[in-house]
């Protein structure tokens, strides 16, 4: 397609806490400089900023990205901001390859900003408006309601029980643990403990949801003659891909994203990948609910329909399984700033890779790995794939 | 470089620290009211729900008959072909059972909200909408359930002129 190599040369994040002293600028600035400073650059050497965040109305700040301009490095840039919903801290750096793959920047900034503990007296009262204004809101809904109409659906589909997914949220959060930035990380949770939690909206409880977070993340991506220049360990974008389905949510089957499985194999065939449980050796799907992280894996053909509860309790999603998913700890254990925590998971993909994350690094050397957001009203799906070498 | 960087950025703050007024901050309080225009599609289906009636639209060229109606067919963009009327009955295709409201207020009641396939329509095309008469434990997935309407004087053309769907056998 006469594309240019990206390379992810630099990361930086904040801690994710539930209600953070810092603004959202505040925020966007402490992980751009972290991520800047990992690659000893500066904003000169920055040809244009991508930044995700979610809706206005979410922060009551009209014009919000121009807000967070200047903390995300914009300054006097070209800035472009993106929003799909849970998806945007996947897209923001697939916004920001094809910038510098189509030689417009050698340098792009990449920042997800997420402050979602202004909005009073809970943030749901902004993702309420994502229903049909005529036809679903007079109904009271809330957000809880899509994720438990899905998750019931998936679990009927297969004959799965709570206890069968709550391994997921055990897993994440007992790998969170070891992530210095984690808002829920426990080293001693066990499943009894999520069957036991409050239940909210059946089949969902409270320990198989992500928290309410605030956080930032930042990526730096460079032109290959540049990334080169900067680093002996590149991390290169491989592949991206992204698919939207029908907003008409009732009138498709909920048991299985078809939309992640386009976007994926978007992603597979950019970067060449035939046999994508032998060639992604890790993964860091979309969990801010534990059956999600079993939903995405199987539209992500990384493992058969149904047959990911069966990998998770076999141990293969385990860090030090064959193949590991959400070693970070995922949305569930380190938390989920909506747009900070889709880039947190590329992020992880590129500590993971070059051999940098700590106590959370996978054995056995990963030469690629696959990071995936998801959002909207059960729509869309954003797939990024990295590899080192090559 | 996580396993360099010793001590990350981000102060995390306690509820108490808000209502004691150990931090500084605004507060405000917007006043956003909108008034939606149901469209096309949408207002003949509510001014329908009105009578008594659910109408959906079918699309030769897909062979499919889907609810709620739209003026295009999202999926060969074309006009839809048709108006058709279904039934006010059909299968439950998922639900939950939903202890707590938006912000997070528990319920005493549960309200049951489900996605309810309607017959007459194609397949696996359904509405969102609530279950009643129904004990919550007794709900299953492919049950058979029929619209409890209002009375015809108080239906204005609403969603809610069905209450919800109620078990039939």
């Amino acid at each position: 397609m006469g594309l240019r190599k990206v390379a992810v040369v630099g990361a930086g994040m904040t801690k994710f806490v539930r209600r953070a002293q810092e603004t959202g600028k505040e925020l966007a600035y402490e992980a751009a400089k972290m991520a800047l400073d990992s690659c000893e650059l500066t904003l000169d050497d920055v040809d244009g900023v991508a930044l995700g965040t979610a809706p206005d109305a979410f922060d009551g700040v009209h014009m919000k990205g121009e807000y967070l301009s200047d903390g995300a490095g914009a300054w006097r840039k070209p800035f472009m901001r993106s929003y799909v919903g849970g998806g945007t801290g996947v897209f923001a750096p697939i916004q920001g390859w094809y910038h510098v793959a189509s030689g417009l920047f050698d340098v792009c900034l990449v920042v997800c900003e997420e402050k979602m503990s202004s909005c009073q007296p809970h943030p749901q009262g902004a993702f309420l408006t994502i229903f049909d204004h005529t036809t679903e809101r007079p109904l009271g809904p809330n957000l809880l309601w899509i994720f438990a109409l899905e998750m019931n659906r998936y679990m009927q589909t297969y004959g799965l029980q709570k206890k069968d997914i709550a391994l997921v949220s055990v897993k994440n959060k007992r790998n969170a643990a070891d992530h210095p930035c984690a808002l829920l990380g426990d080293p001693n949770i066990t499943v009894e403990d999520v069957l036991k939690s409050e239940v909210l909206a059946w089949p969902v409880q409270r320990l198989d949801v992500s928290p309410v977070t605030d956080g930032a993340v930042a990526l730096v991506l460079a032109a290959e003659n540049v990334a080169k220049r900067i680093t002996d360990k590149p991390v290169w974008i491989k592949g991206v891909g992204w698919s939207l389905d029908t907003a008409y949510w009732t009138n498709r089957d909920l048991y299985y994203p078809k939309y992640v499985e386009y976007a994926a194999r978007m992603a597979y065939e950019m970067a060449g990948i035939r046999e994508p449980r032998k060639e992604i050796h890790i993964v860091e799907p979309y969990d801010p609910f534990d059956y999600k992280e079993l939903h995405h894996l199987e539209g992500l053909l990384l493992a058969d329909k149904g047959e990911a509860p069966r990998l998770t309790a076999e141990g293969v999603t385990a860090r030090t399984g064959n193949m590991p998913v959400c070693p970070s700890g995922g949305l569930l254990g380190v938390g989920n700033p909506i747009a900070a925590a889709g880039l947190m998971k590329v992020a992880e993909i590129f500590w993971q890779l070059r051999g940098e994350a700590g106590k959370r690094q996978v054995p056995g050397k990963p030469i690629t790995g696959l990071a995936q957001a998801w959002g909207d009203l059960m729509q869309v799906g954003t797939v990024i794939i990295l590899g080192i070498g090559g | 470089m996580t396993a360099k960087i010793k001590e990350f950025p981000g102060v995390g703050l306690r509820e108490s620290d808000f209502t004691e007024r150990k931090v500084l901050f605004t507060e405000w309080k917007p006043d956003a009211r909108y008034a939606w225009d149901a469209g096309v599609a949408i207002g003949r289906y509510l001014a329908e729900l009105k009578e008594g009636r659910i109408i959906g639209v079918r699309c030769h060229h897909c062979r499919r008959t889907v609810v709620p109606p739209r003026i295009f067919c999202e999926w060969c963009f074309r006009p839809m072909d048709e108006w058709v009327y279904l039934e006010d009955h059909g299968v439950v295709n998922t639900f939950s059972i939903c202890y707590v409201q938006w912000d997070m207020e528990r319920l005493e009641e549960p309200l049951i909200p489900a996605v309810i396939e309607i017959a007459g329509a194609s397949k696996g095309v359904g509405i969102l909408h609530l279950l009643g008469e129904v004990d919550p434990r007794e709900v299953k997935i492919g049950m058979k359930v029929k619209a409890v309407w209002k009375p015809a004087a108080e239906r204005i053309g609403a969603i809610t002129d069905i209450r919800y769907f109620k078990p039939i056998n």
